[in-house]
């Protein structure tokens, strides 16, 4: 599994474009995730892929030919924060309760909803907890679950920001529809 | 000033310095006809918009510049589908203008309504819908822009049909390329840089794989100097044909499938394998477990994506061939390189023997004969537009080109059905070179239509057709892998000569040798069109050839020929 985050132009397609590269070089995305950064025409994703890393470089290096890319980049390989968000409604009748409640607590889990008969639970953390805490619900029976798939980001200093110079004109507009050279 | 978004299309194409568009009209792009009329632009009408993306991709080529073709919506989109692909796959700087219903029609399965954005998205470099007249100018500029510059790509411009009638200010200072902020890489580290010089000057059997890059790039000069310097001898991918003087000794010649033997022998020998804008295709490296296993590699690259891709390599340097050969050029020191020239010069002299340009005249036509007189007549001098297919590949082999851009053939898509449309538009790129077709019975009954646009255009281009009755690469297939089973292989054809007629044109037919010369002649002389119908020997074959996925040094040799004469290549 490798981990990409790129920058990409926040407007229509560009999704497309994407997970259709994905598809043409037969990688299967495991989670994508999409969001505005503090730059609103700038979007951020992060891409879990299912390949290797010589893939993930074909995937980074193809990602950054598309013109609304602004920037792919693996950091599979660097110190990184990665995290998932899930919310899960989970059977809860009077007897199972408190024993939820316990493991709840184990895994930092929060409870947002509460009906007669379920609960719902949010909690994020890395994948393995997730699956961790899923493991555990599944037992009392899981109604439902969202996920949003893997963030992420690399740690202290290691910056990754989108490239913030303005579109670079046309190097030599006069000549590209002139035979040159 | 006001002006409609149709004519603001025609202003930009105007301003951006073409001259020249291939297209079709219809419904959705009537608008921009309608002010192409008043423009000085000139319109060449094609009869397939397949034909047009061709014209304008042989017109890319030929010249070096961005080639325009044109479309309306629905099937008219559609048709262009195959040339831009073809254009894709070579890196051609293609930008293509397709009409669109209006956009409030967008989505409602309209009239020759089609998502052509969505079905070009992975053939092309970049594609994009313009619904608003005022985004017309800026989006040209951007196009011409992003196909022409890095790896040359086609662009896909898809306007709708409201975004062209209405009118706007159109201030061509405002509307200047605003494309989004890339991050911009470093090349290439010192240490990389510093590692391929001292590969380079340590090597004892180096080799330099050539390819379209450097014709792309315009290095033709500092490779020229570059190989001196090294003394390296040249091997060329198909596309790079050109780029290297072919008379020069110290080009070898093709590589990969059909490439001479000497020339594939000399790649798994070397011990430095120098990669110059070419990507390591299939057909060049066949089997990769046992492709130049003693060679070290340099791979001088410009698109990124490519480094690794096939063949792990030692050194890469990404960036422009010019560039990074420039930056190299002075560091190189010069070897004698006796031994492995020398080695390299004894693998040609058995090659030389199997070459059937010396059979004797047995009253047989084959095809390496026709090319072969053409290029002796032609000086070499020619444009040679080719289809896709045996005669491809002996056109590769048996017309020595010394100028770049004088081989335009589909390499990567291998489009059958490219040479006549990409001739006439490498006619209208180059209008005083003698533009020669180098066709196959097959690929050119695909778009053989276009015979009425070069009499339309009155435009002078030769045909040759090397016409054997078959598919004759796949009959080729068959024959070595099929155990002989011609299925759908056997090909009939119309009187090639006949038809010409009918358009208008001249034709002639040859079926011996000793007509071959005395027809190019005269085919040149004429100020007319002339289509040659060359009734070549029908079960031969392109030798030697490496079967697909085989090793690179086990390749199926030409048969030896006890008749066979030592093969001459001088002019």
């Amino acid at each position: 599994m490798q981990t990409l985050v790129a920058y990409v132009e926040n407007k229509p397609g560009v999704l497309n474009r994407v997970a259709s590269l994905a598809r043409r070089l037969a990688i299967n995305i495991d989670s994508l995730t999409v969001g505005p950064t503090e730059n609103e025409e700038i979007a951020r994703m992060t891409i879990v892929a299912h390949t290797d890393e010589k893939g993930a470089h074909r995937l980074e290096a193809s990602l950054e030919k598309l013109v609304d890319v602004l920037l792919a980049e693996n950091v599979s390989e660097r110190s990184l924060l990665e995290r998932d968000l899930a919310l899960i409604k989970v059977l809860a009748d009077q007897k199972s309760r408190p024993h939820l409640m316990e493991l709840i607590k184990v895994f930092r889990a929060r409870v947002i909803d509460v009906a007669p008969e379920s609960l719902i639970l949010e909690v994020s953390g890395t994948v393995d907890k997730i699956d961790g805490l899923l493991e555990v619900l599944r037992p009392f029976g899981v109604l439902e679950m969202a996920r949003t798939g893997r963030i992420a980001m690399t740690r202290g200093g290691d910056l990754l920001r989108p490239p913030s110079a303005p579109g670079k004109p046309a190097e030599n507009e006069a000549a590209v529809a002139s035979p040159a050279k | 000033m006001k002006l409609t978004g149709a004519e603001i299309l025609c202003e930009s194409l105007t301003k951006l310095g073409v001259r020249h568009i291939f297209g079709y009209p219809g419904g959705a792009i009537l608008p921009v006809y309608d002010a192409l009329g008043k423009s000085k632009l000139h319109h060449i009408l094609v009869r397939h918009e397949q034909g047009a993306t061709h014209m304008a991709d042989g017109y890319a080529r030929a010249s070096g510049g961005v080639g325009v073709a044109m479309a309306t919506s629905g099937p008219g989109a559609t048709n262009v589908v195959t040339g831009i692909a073809t254009a894709m796959l070579d890196s051609s700087p293609v930008v293509c203008i397709t009409g669109q219903v209006s956009s409030k029609l967008l989505g409602s399965d309209a009239f020759q309504e089609i998502d052509i954005t969505g079905i070009t998205m992975p053939i092309t470099k970049h594609n994009v819908v313009v619904s608003q007249a005022g985004d017309i100018a800026r989006t040209l500029r951007e196009a011409f822009v992003i196909a022409s510059s890095g790896r040359p790509g086609p662009v896909l411009v898809d306007v709708t049909k409201d975004a062209q009638q209405a009118s706007c200010d159109f201030n061509w200072g405002a509307a200047a390329p605003h494309l989004p902020p890339k991050r911009q890489r470093i090349s290439y580290e010192q240490a990389d840089f510093d590692r391929a010089v001292e590969l380079l000057n340590s090597a004892k059997r180096p080799l330099i794989l050539a390819g379209h890059g450097i014709m792309v790039s315009g290095a033709m000069r500092v490779f020229e100097q570059f190989v001196r310097a090294g003394n390296f001898p040249v091997a060329m991918t198909l596309l790079g044909i050109g780029c290297f003087p072919a008379s020069d000794s110290l080009n070898l010649g093709m590589m990969g499938m059909h490439g001479e033997a000497w020339v594939n022998h000399a790649i798994q020998e070397a011990d430095l394998l120098i990669a110059i804008g070419m990507r390591f295709d299939d057909r060049v490296t066949g089997d990769l477990r046992t492709y130049a296993k003693g060679a070290r590699k340099i791979h001088i690259e410009i698109d990124r994506s490519e480094i690794n891709k096939n063949v792990p390599v030692d050194c890469a340097l990404v960036g422009d061939a010019r560039e990074v050969v420039e930056q190299l050029l002075p560091l190189v020191e010069h070897r004698e390189r006796g031994d492995w020239l020398g080695h390299i010069r004894e693998l040609k002299g058995d090659s030389a023997v199997r070459d059937i340009q010396g059979l004797p005249d047995t009253g047989h036509l084959y095809a390496a004969h026709v090319i072969n007189d053409l290029w002796k007549e032609t000086r070499g001098e020619a444009i040679v537009v080719t289809d896709v297919g045996q005669h491809q590949m002996w056109e590769a082999q048996y017309y020595h080109h010394n100028q770049p851009r004088t081989l335009i053939t589909s390499g990567g898509l291998g489009t059958m059905g490219f040479a006549l449309p990409a001739a006439i538009g490498a006619k209208f790129a180059k209008p005083d070179a003698d533009v020669w077709v180098v066709v196959g019975d097959g690929g050119f009954q695909m778009t053989m239509s276009e015979l009425a646009t070069i009499v339309q255009e009155k435009i002078k281009i030769n045909i040759a057709i090397i016409n054997n009755g078959y598919l004759g690469m796949v009959r080729q297939w068959q024959e070595f892998f099929y155990d002989k089973r011609y299925v759908a292989t056997p090909l009939v054809a119309p009187d090639f000569a006949a038809l010409a007629n009918a358009f208008g044109i001249r034709g002639e037919r040859i079926t011996s040798r000793n007509e071959v010369t005395p027809t190019i002649r005269s085919a040149r002389e004429s100020s007319e069109p002339v289509l040659i119908d060359f009734r070549v020997e029908q079960e031969d074959s392109v030798y030697p050839m490496v079967p697909a996925g085989g090793s690179l040094h086990e390749m199926i040799r030409r048969p030896n020929n006890p008749l066979v004469e030592t093969a001459s290549t001088e002019l």
